[in-house]
């Protein structure tokens, strides 16, 4: 690991130095939200103090340079992901308006009564409710592969699902509720051999490793900025650009229009087809200054330092009596989800953040998965680039002592 | 090592978590209701024998956190014996412990349940501890249907 330096990292993120309850904050709920370093603040802060228009509409000055940071940080997206052209980044409000999108989009034109679309039981909400919608609308079949009490995928039951009236497989690339990474590459093989789409779900594994939509050849790519050290309120579809010409609009508005007459409309050219009214212009900003910051430590790097983190969490967590990890695939991100034997997670929570910890408490929007595992809620401590071993001690020590507490 | 949180966590409601009163199903139930907290998970099914209008017999089932068990738990002891208005009035008082920004409530009516208003401290806790209640408003309206804190 060359260069990376989390205490020099820790610098950049002027949150970290903030007390909670008069004690030195711990930030384990990352993969709810990470937070932002001082380059990325200093982005939207300079744009409306010195470049602020609105974005492909004047002639003027602050119009154009509003517009060339806006479309160089589209460039900066779709070299971080390599897709193979701007065209392919839409920028979205997130990653579950991303998949909304494809549902209504590329869905509503190409999925039919009695088609069946394929996810697994490891979903976010995001990713069962806007298929569920779907199916409602137009008397498709939801099916979902099952997963094994480790928290994987099992394989062959994917496999066996495939078949000739399967017109999607939309897949989380990484679990927010149990940190399984998929075996996506398998996946979409699988599926393209039936010339099947894919769509990834990668709004929890994008800050953790490298992704080449190129390499994995996903059909689209979804993920949300806020989780990616950007700004809230901006995210992420790719879409190879045959998909993307084909598909209808999903909104309709400013901008994704060519010519609009009371009779018709002819509508823009990729990305901007998808881009009805004036986007999150800071937020895309951002989010390009966000991915500036990573490239310079190297995901590469990031990922092996995460990998580090989650093997130390581990060995702590199941030294201790009464705990139990929830998920606990071969391939895993940087997450760890527990119960304690006769502990509500929401009481962990509320212990925990009396001693400066934040972690997440709850059902992870992924309720079939609490459901799988019989339990209501579990309480989920997730890492980030800037976390330390000293605050997982400090986290292990506030479970040991609540546990005595509780007795 | 959690003295900031003695006022939300008594000594009492580690007691009834541990120990839950009237932690049973009632067989011969008069009124049957659920109570569901969809955002931490909290579940519970409150059990009354109604008699006239007195409540003989509180029981409950399921599972939730400590404030949220120790509540419900606190509940079922102090309902026992009153009449349904009497419970409504005490479900008024509660409600305004737990949520008023006075300190209004009755505190002598309210008995054994204030070791539960440093929940009032915690937003993000006032509905464990309502939850009891809120389901208990629905069992004496005879609202057959569960009942949702959302």
């Amino acid at each position: 690991m060359t260069g990376f330096d989390v205490n020099k990292i820790r610098q950049d993120f002027p949150i970290l130095a903030e007390k909670i309850r008069n004690k030195p904050l711990v930030y384990l709920d990352n993969a709810a939200t990470c937070h932002k370093p001082q380059t990325v603040i200093d982005s939207i802060v300079h744009l409306y103090s010195h470049d602020y228009a609105n974005v492909h509409r004047g002639v003027h000055t602050l119009s154009v340079r509003s517009t060339d940071l806006f479309e160089s940080a589209r460039t900066k997206v779709k070299n971080f992901i390599n897709a193979s052209s701007d065209k392919e980044i839409i920028f979205v409000k997130g990653a579950t308006e991303a998949i909304n999108l494809v549902a209504q989009t590329y869905g509503k034109a190409n999925i039919h009564s009695g088609d069946e679309i394929i996810i697994t039981a490891m979903e976010h909400h995001s990713n069962i409710v806007p298929w569920q919608m779907l199916c409602e609308q137009t008397g498709a079949i939801l099916k979902v592969a099952p997963i094994n009490l480790q928290g994987e995928l099992i394989y062959e039951e994917f496999e066996k699902l495939l078949n000739d009236k399967t017109k999607l497989v939309s897949v989380v690339h990484m679990s927010n509720a149990l940190g399984t990474i998929n075996p996506v590459k398998q996946i979409i093989a699988a599926a393209h051999a039936r010339n099947i789409p894919v769509l990834l779900d990668g709004a929890q594994a994008i800050p953790h490793m490298s992704v080449d939509v190129q390499d994995l050849d996903c059909d689209f790519y979804v993920f949300s900025g806020h989780k990616l050290y950007g700004p809230t309120g901006v995210g992420v579809l790719y879409g190879k650009q045959t998909l993307l010409e084909a598909m209808p609009p999903y909104q309709g508005g400013g901008d994704m229009i060519r010519k609009v007459t009371f009779e018709e409309t002819e509508y823009n050219t990729l990305p901007y087809k998808f881009e009805a009214g004036t986007p999150d212009i800071a937020g895309v900003i951002g989010l390009g200054a966000a991915i500036d910051y990573l490239n310079a430590i190297g995901m590469d790097n990031i990922a092996a330092y995460e990998a580090e983190l989650l093997a130390y969490a581990t060995e702590k967590a199941l030294a201790i009596k009464g705990l139990r990890i929830i998920g606990e695939a071969e391939h895993k991100g940087a997450i760890l989800s527990f119960v304690l034997d006769k502990i509500h997670p929401h009481d962990i929570g509320t212990m925990l953040d009396s001693l400066g910890i934040a972690i997440r408490a709850g059902h992870h929007c992924a309720m079939p998965v609490m459901d799988f595992y019989e339990v209501p809620a579990t309480a989920r401590a997730s890492f980030a680039m800037y976390n330390t071993k000293a605050e997982i001690d400090v986290l292990m020590n506030g479970i040991t002592s609540l546990i005595e507490v509780f007795g | 090592m959690f003295d900031d949180l003695r006022d939300l966590y008594q000594e009492v409601i580690f007691d009834h978590n541990r120990n839950p009163r009237n932690f049973r199903v009632m067989e011969n139930a008069d009124r049957k209701v659920e109570g569901f907290n969809p955002l931490c998970g909290d579940r519970l099914t409150l059990f009354l024998k109604i008699n006239g209008d007195v409540i003989e017999e509180a029981s409950f089932q399921g599972s939730g956190c400590a404030i949220s068990t120790a509540s419900v738990s606190l509940m079922t002891e102090i309902i026992k014996g009153k009449t349904e208005a009497e419970a409504e009035e005490l479900f008024k008082q509660f409600h305004e412990m737990t949520t008023g920004k006075d300190e209004h409530f009755n505190l002598e009516a309210i008995g054994k349940l204030a070791v539960l208003a440093g929940v009032r401290e915690y937003p993000a806790r006032v509905k464990c501890a309502t939850l009891a209640w809120h389901t208990l408003d629905a069992a004496l309206k005879n609202e057959q249907q569960s009942i949702s804190t959302e």
